[in-house]
């Protein structure tokens, strides 16, 4: 689905954040955190809990204003101010507690989804009410494209079912949908796998799969570390919203700092 | 589709034809009651109007408005001032420009009414763009009563709004030369003029009612149930939530500032008591116990809570008289309790309206 020709070669950073912090209060949520995602790439933040792994997902696409930081998407500066504005530049997310529309068909999400890339006359009111040829036409491939992303991620059959009444599996799947008919040049996914069985697990691993071999690139924040180190190229682990490691998933495995911030300081004997 | 063959499209244009028809006759079936009851009718199109319009803010995009007569009253208002003497009368300037008084064209007021009530939608929806619910309901019932409190006061020291006292002697509807304000002669039949005014709402309702339909199933329809669904998605979604807001309530308020245009043209007089806190509430009661979000049960919920209680108000005296043989319970206590009753049941047994959303 998402077409490869418009993004850039392999091997550019897709986005590139530096000295980014951020504090609520007297908590520093985040220390000076550099993260730079490569095109192509599916990218692991990782973390305890409490680490700032959210924190910095929120910061990135606009919910919360940090209070320094470079951000650079695509090789232009964009500001994470407005959650809007972040979208329409390209990075589309989902959320950790699954937020669909809930009271809206699955179509009908996807379909808001393109909302953003949807522009002109025809988009607005005076286009809904006079029903021009430019709107119908507009409404259709709309609603064509949608369902082509449910096909997808393989939910199709549920296009006209309320987004409530789906499983939860499905419903991430439909986030997913959702946030790719934006389409994005970064997908963020704070916590895809969050209460999935392993059957769910795997059918995510190989939707991400999917998602990375047609050219997306992805952010994933997860505490399931088989599935990141399995799935990931890239890894990030935060702890006290400090960057601890970063590198390949094997070397960050087994990085002292990292052990040591998942399963606290070895008593000495 | 092959289960529903009986509706087909052409199935459907029969079918709305014949509504047509019935709603065109329905009139002349009234009128042999007396013209109060074409009068009912014609004002329950204005409650359609009303309610459908509530419905794009509190159905579609799910922000509670308790202050919707506000864009009623600015509405009626509006009409009241451009098109009765009483302008022409407080100032001198007027009288000079104008010399044969203030008459404003229908054409004219109808435009300029949705357009001056989508202002103050947008006055009303800046400084309550962060809030939801509870918080939501409770500053759009100040701006209900501002709106009515200033109307009332607005007569000293110049006198814009002539106060409580209302504004009267406001033209009719005039289209093409015919004057809503007397009988229509056709030769073979007298319409009468409350007649004239159920047709012409008759047909803004329509328009209402289609611009409604066709707004929920578009980009901006969706824009507003996303942001009533979830604002945070919707936003992350991409959707400018502020401007899609404002939207919604510029939308709305235009339904209702053509419905007070409408309802100051048939009454001939205004006053701010026809734009208490209690028409608020009732509009609000249409669109939640018809379903919100849905246009044909909004309109139910409108015709149903408008027209039960007026036809109880007409009937209820001679048929207490033939049952009891004596005036037990006024008809304006009968009235509200009755309307209590009913928001009473519909809310324990049909929670999401008459027809609910549309797959519920």
């Amino acid at each position: 689905m998402p077409d490869a020709a418009s993004l850039p070669p392999e091997g550019t950073p897709i986005l590139k954040a530096f000295g980014v912090s951020k504090r609520f209060g007297g908590l520093t949520a985040l220390d000076d955190v550099a993260i730079s995602i490569d095109a192509g790439q599916i990218y692991g933040l990782i973390g305890p809990n409490g680490a700032g792994k959210t924190t910095f997902f929120n910061v990135i696409t606009g919910l919360y204003t940090p209070d320094g930081g470079v951000f650079l998407l695509n090789g232009q500066a964009y500001s994470p101010s407005t959650v809007h504005r972040v979208a329409e530049a390209g990075i589309a997310r989902t959320f950790q507690n699954i937020r669909l529309f809930a009271e809206m068909t699955a179509l009908e999400n996807v379909m808001v989804g393109r909302h953003v890339r949807t522009h002109g006359l025809h988009a607005g009111v005076i286009g809904a009410v006079l029903r021009t040829a430019a709107f119908k036409a507009s409404e259709a491939a709309i609603k064509d494209h949608a369902m082509q992303l449910l096909q997808y991620v393989g939910i199709d059959r549920y296009a006209q079912s309320l987004a409530r009444t789906l499983s939860y599996g499905d419903q991430r799947r439909l986030e997913i949908a959702r946030a790719l008919a934006t389409e994005p040049v970064l997908l963020a996914l704070d916590e895809p796998a969050a209460g999935m069985n392993a059957t769910e697990k795997n059918g995510l691993r190989d939707l991400l799969r999917k998602i990375q071999a047609d050219g997306k690139t992805i952010l994933l924040i997860e505490h399931d570390v088989k599935l990141v180190m399995g799935l990931c190229d890239r890894v990030t682990v935060l702890d006290y919203g400090k960057v601890i490691a970063q590198g390949l998933p094997a070397a960050v495995q087994s990085d002292p700092a990292v052990v040591e911030a998942y399963l606290g300081t070895q008593a000495h004997a | 589709m092959s289960l529903q063959l009986p509706w087909t499209r052409k199935n459907a244009w029969i079918g709305v034809a014949l509504l047509a028809l019935a709603l065109l006759l329905l009139p002349f079936v009234a009128g042999l009651f007396g013209n109060a009851w074409i009068r009912i009718l014609a004002f329950a199109m204005l409650y359609v109007m009303l309610a459908l319009g509530l419905n794009i803010v509190v159905g579609y995009a799910g922000l509670l408005d308790l202050g919707y007569v506000a864009f009623y009253a600015v509405g009626a208002y509006m009409y009241a001032l451009l098109a009765s003497p009483h302008l022409f009368e407080q100032f001198e300037w007027i009288r000079q420009t104008f010399p044969d008084g203030l008459h404003s064209s229908i054409w004219m007021v109808i435009p300029l009414s949705a357009a001056l009530a989508a202002v103050f939608g947008v006055l009303l929806g800046f400084p309550v763009l962060r809030l939801r619910g509870d918080y939501l309901a409770i500053v759009t019932l100040g701006f209900g009563e501002i709106i009515r409190i200033f109307l009332n006061n607005l007569n000293a020291p110049i006198n814009f709004t002539n106060g409580p006292q209302g504004i009267s002697k406001i033209d009719p509807v005039q289209i093409g030369g015919i004057s809503f304000g007397r009988s229509l002669d056709l030769g073979f039949i007298t319409i009468p003029s409350v007649q004239l005014y159920y047709y012409l709402f008759l047909v803004l309702t329509v328009v209402v009612i289609v611009v409604s339909v066709r707004l929920q199933d578009s980009r901006v329809g969706r824009a507003w149930m996303a942001i009533r669904e979830d604002e945070i998605a919707a936003k992350a979604m991409g959707i400018h939530t502020r401007n899609v807001k404002l939207l919604a309530f510029a939308m709305g308020a235009s339904f209702g500032g053509v419905s007070g245009a409408m309802f100051a043209a048939f009454q001939g007089f205004v006053s701010p008591e026809s734009f208490v806190l209690m028409e608020s509430i009732v509009i609000v009661a249409m669109v939640v116990l018809g379903g919100m979000g849905n246009v044909a049960g909004v309109v139910l919920g409108a015709v149903l809570l408008y027209a039960i209680p007026e036809v109880l108000r007409l009937i209820a005296k001679p048929l207490q008289m033939a049952i009891i043989g004596d005036e037990v319970i006024a008809p304006e206590a009968l009235r509200m309790l009755l309307f209590g009753l009913a928001m009473v049941l519909i809310m324990l047994y049909r929670p999401h309206g008459f027809i609910g959303r549309r797959h519920a």
